[in-house]
């Protein structure tokens, strides 16, 4: 559980830096009069559905946090046997860092006002995320077909249910994606499309962070990398 | 904070919302039904809510009357028995309790406290309770399908949850998992509403510190519940693939009726992990928001500031991270490392302070109060007792040592039902008969509401306390039958003859309240807008019970906290939040 455990106290620290902001230590009681907000002192308040997305992807954090914390508890175990990798992770790896780079490229456009790239970079990171999860499941029967089922050891069911989880999540990004493609086909503004493909953006690079973070558990590089942390803790 | 010194403020801008962000019901249908405004939605969850209760409590008149009198219902069989105990656990923390409070009185109250016309998602709002809705309907079609609902006890620990010989393996387990699943799906929708709404839609001068404590308490307690559901997600999704693909996420290599089965290797411990990183959090879930209405509630009703309001939201704040880092100790009996134990042993302690924080802080708001024993006011200081008593045996089974022979007796039983089933009652109680009449415009009957309250307290007090006494005596939990156990005296029985009883009278009484929430809905005295002469912004709406977009054409503006009461000098025992200050009012400000 330490890894949901470190999950959680990041949090924490992030809660605590943003409580430490907010005057706990005033003294509400002798306090009578207007008192200046902080919302409104900052003239950059973020609109509420950004805050929405926030607190949505520390959500979902925490659901990979605990996924990880259960792979990792798991396979300590003796019937552990590891999958191999099929190539075909990093071909997909490679294609949803397109995706994420061709949604960065429509945000930067939008906010040049600059109708041509928001589009390009839309139907191409929409494409490629597209492309990413045909990738997954080919992958999936890749292993399906060398005999890697589901059911026949841990290490495979975890695999499976890992690629799943965050193909789940992007399908739900591709459904606010697709939404954001059909308001600019029906020629909204650009400047009403801003917080849509800004919102698209962030959250595809939350999650093609956290494929990276899942690509280095599922491949092993990260026991190297714990490995070294627990030899500088003892 | 940085205070505008008054004279310097000539004209205080109303903080308008412009009209076309506002959802308007254009039809009946979106009227009361698919409606996307808090206020309906929130009596939607807790109708819901209190009706699939009703179900749980039903639930726990058969187990009592199994318990109290062996033998006589034979159309109790162990099997049921055991199914009983799982879904009476299960709806009551879950589908009653957590959808009750955050669902229910967060929906209501969140917007109208912090000043605000509406949550800022409301259509996902709106998706929340019919998500929440169908959750619920899955649950309760586990009673009809072949098998009947799972058996597994509401922690669902595998193996047994999902091997045969456990009552519900066929269709129950697969059901309950469902249900859990799509009931936090709908959670998380509702939850992120609740959290921004707090962050964003706050009105003028509403800072964090002049936000009422039931904010503060159901706040926090959706946070955690945000983060910590996953985990209960997590655990049903791995759980459901057991159980339905034949992984082995969970499952060791067991024999099952002489067969091996096809799992092998899965951790058990594993699921205990992920469930109780979920299931501890859950407690304060539903304490939390409780601690804030009965700050509230304490302090309207004794006409006094609440005693240290800094310390109390510190404590909410304290609470809600600890609560993370306890889990384990409900898992001292599952094998652990012994440091292990000291460590969930020491932070599971270390809670009882901010814990006891909060109760000092009430009994001092109370002291040298004007306390009118109102029924919400009876409830809240029910609660205090109950929580107390909870909260004192939690010291002893947070202790290893001392828990390792009170595992699974009733002592825990009692102790769990004292902490997080009747005093989060309690609370429940106390806050409906307190902002019924905001709801409704009419006031609930109030020699009804006594009678309920003292029939629900002394009965509560007559069917628990005398638990703790069965517990140290040995007497197991979930068990069907104790029949001759040696150790177990005979007069153990006569005692949970009596507390069987008591659990029906307790029952009965719940149908005068229901009786009570109808007929005043008609009958009830004309309530106004501010029966209580309370000070927070859900009292001063414009209308009650409040319109749509809550406030008339302009937002309240705040200029004080939420506990003004008896303030030496002032014309009334209480100030309004969004009462200007004397000095304002001369320039003519809004009043």
């Amino acid at each position: 559980m330490s890894a949901v455990v470190l999950y959680m106290a990041g949090l924490a620290a992030i809660a605590g830096w943003w409580l430490s902001q907010q005057r706990l230590a005033s003294k509400p009681w002798l306090e009578e009069g207007l008192a200046a907000d902080l919302r409104e002192e900052s003239l950059s308040s973020p609109p509420a559905a950004k805050v929405g997305l926030g607190v949505f992807l520390a959500v979902a954090g925490a659901l990979f946090a605990l996924l990880i914390s259960a792979y990792s508890m798991r396979t300590n175990m003796a019937d552990w046997r590891s999958l191999p990798v099929p190539r075909l992770l990093w071909v997909n790896t490679g294609v949803l860092v397109i995706s994420s780079i061709a949604l960065h490229w429509a945000y930067m456009a939008v906010r040049r006002n600059d109708l041509d790239n928001v589009i390009v970079g839309l139907v191409v990171g929409g494409a490629s995320a597209v492309t990413f999860l045909i990738g997954q499941l080919l992958v999936w029967h890749q292993l399906d077909v060398s005999g890697y089922f589901l059911a026949k050891n841990p290490a495979n069911a975890f695999f499976y249910l890992i690629t799943a989880t965050h193909g789940l999540h992007l399908i739900g990004g591709l459904v606010a994606l697709g939404r954001t493609i059909a308001k600019v086909w029906r020629g909204v503004e650009l400047i009403r499309l801003r917080l849509s493909v800004e919102l698209c953006a962030i959250y595809w690079h939350f999650l093609l962070l956290v494929w990276l973070v899942l690509l280095g558990l599922l491949t092993g590089w990260t026991d190297d990398f714990v490995n070294i942390c627990r030899q500088l803790l003892t | 904070m940085v205070d505008i010194p008054i004279d310097e403020v000539r004209d205080i801008p109303p903080a308008e919302v412009a009209d076309v962000e506002l959802y308007h019901p254009r039809s009946w249908w979106t009227r009361y039904v698919f409606c996307q405004d808090a206020k309906v939605i929130a009596v939607q969850y807790s109708i819901t809510a209190m009706a699939i209760g009703l179900v749980a409590l039903v639930l726990s008149w058969l187990m009592r009357l199994q318990l109290g009198f062996p033998g006589t219902f034979s159309f109790i069989d162990p099997s049921q028995y055991l199914q009983f105990i799982t879904m009476h656990g299960m709806i009551m923390v879950i589908y009653l309790l957590t959808a009750l409070f955050l669902g229910g009185f967060g929906n209501y109250l969140i917007p109208l406290m912090v000043g605000a016309r509406d949550m800022v998602f409301p259509y996902v709002n709106m998706l929340s309770y019919w998500v929440y809705l169908l959750a619920v309907i899955v649950l309760a079609a586990t009673f009809f399908v072949p098998g009947g609902p799972t058996g597994a006890g509401w922690t669902l620990y595998p193996p047994q949850a999902i091997l045969s010989g456990t009552p519900g393996q066929d269709w129950g387990i697969v059901l309950m998992l469902a249900s859990l699943i799509l009931f936090i799906i709908g959670f998380t929708m509702g939850g992120l509403n609740y959290v921004v709404t707090v962050l964003q839609a706050r009105t003028r001068g509403m800072t964090l510190m002049r936000m009422p404590l039931t904010v503060w308490g159901i706040f926090t307690a959706t946070v955690m519940a945000l983060l910590a559901f996953p985990a209960l997600f997590v655990a049903s999704v791995m759980l459901l693939l057991d159980r339905l693909l034949g992984t082995s996420f969970f499952m060791p290599t067991l024999v099952e009726m002489g067969q091996l089965t096809k799992y092998g290797g899965g951790s058990p411990i594993l699921f205990q992990h992920l469930f109780w990183f979920f299931g501890h959090p859950e407690v304060y879930i539903v304490a939390l928001p409780a601690f804030g209405i009965i700050s509230d509630l304490i302090s309207v009703h004794a006409r006094k500031n609440i005693f240290g309001y800094r310390m109390m939201v510190w404590a909410i704040v304290a609470i809600g991270a600890l609560s993370f880092v306890v889990w384990a100790h409900h898992m001292y009996v599952s094998g652990m490392h012994p440091y292990f134990g000291f460590f969930f042993a020491t932070t599971t302690l270390i809670i009882a302070i901010p814990t006891a924080i909060k109760v000092y802080n009430w009994v001092l708001t109370l002291w040298r109060g004007d306390i009118h024993l109102t029924v919400p006011m009876l409830y809240a200081l029910a609660f205090i007792i109950t929580f107390v008593n909870g909260g004192l045996t939690g010291l002893f089974l947070g202790n290893v040592v001392v828990d390792v022979p009170l595992s699974d007796t009733m002592f825990v039983v009692a102790h769990f039902h004292m902490v997080m089933g009747i005093a989060p009652i309690m609370a429940v109680f106390g806050g409906i008969y307190h902002w019924y009449p905001k709801v409704t415009g009419r006031m609930l009957n109030e020699a009804l509401g006594k009678f309920h309250f003292w029939v629900t307290f002394l009965g509560a007090y007559a069917i628990f306390f005398p638990m703790h006494y069965l517990g140290l005596l040995g007497v197991p939990r979930r068990y069907h039958d104790i029949g001759d156990t040696a150790f177990i005296p005979a007069s153990a029985h006569d005692l949970n003859a009596f507390m069987s009883v008591a659990a029906l009278i307790v029952g009965f009484a719940q149908l005068v309240f229901v009786f009570n929430m109808i007929w005043s809905l008609t009958k009830g005295k004309e309530a106004g807008g501010n029966p209580w002469g309370a000070t927070s912004l859900e009292w001063q709406t414009p209308e009650t019970p409040p319109g749509h977009g809550n406030w008339g054409k302009e937002l309240p503006i705040v200029y004080r906290w939420a506990y003004d009461y008896s303030v030496p000098g002032a014309k009334r025992d209480f100030v309004p939040q969004n009462e200007p200050p004397a000095g304002l009012l001369a320039q003519g400000a809004h009043p």
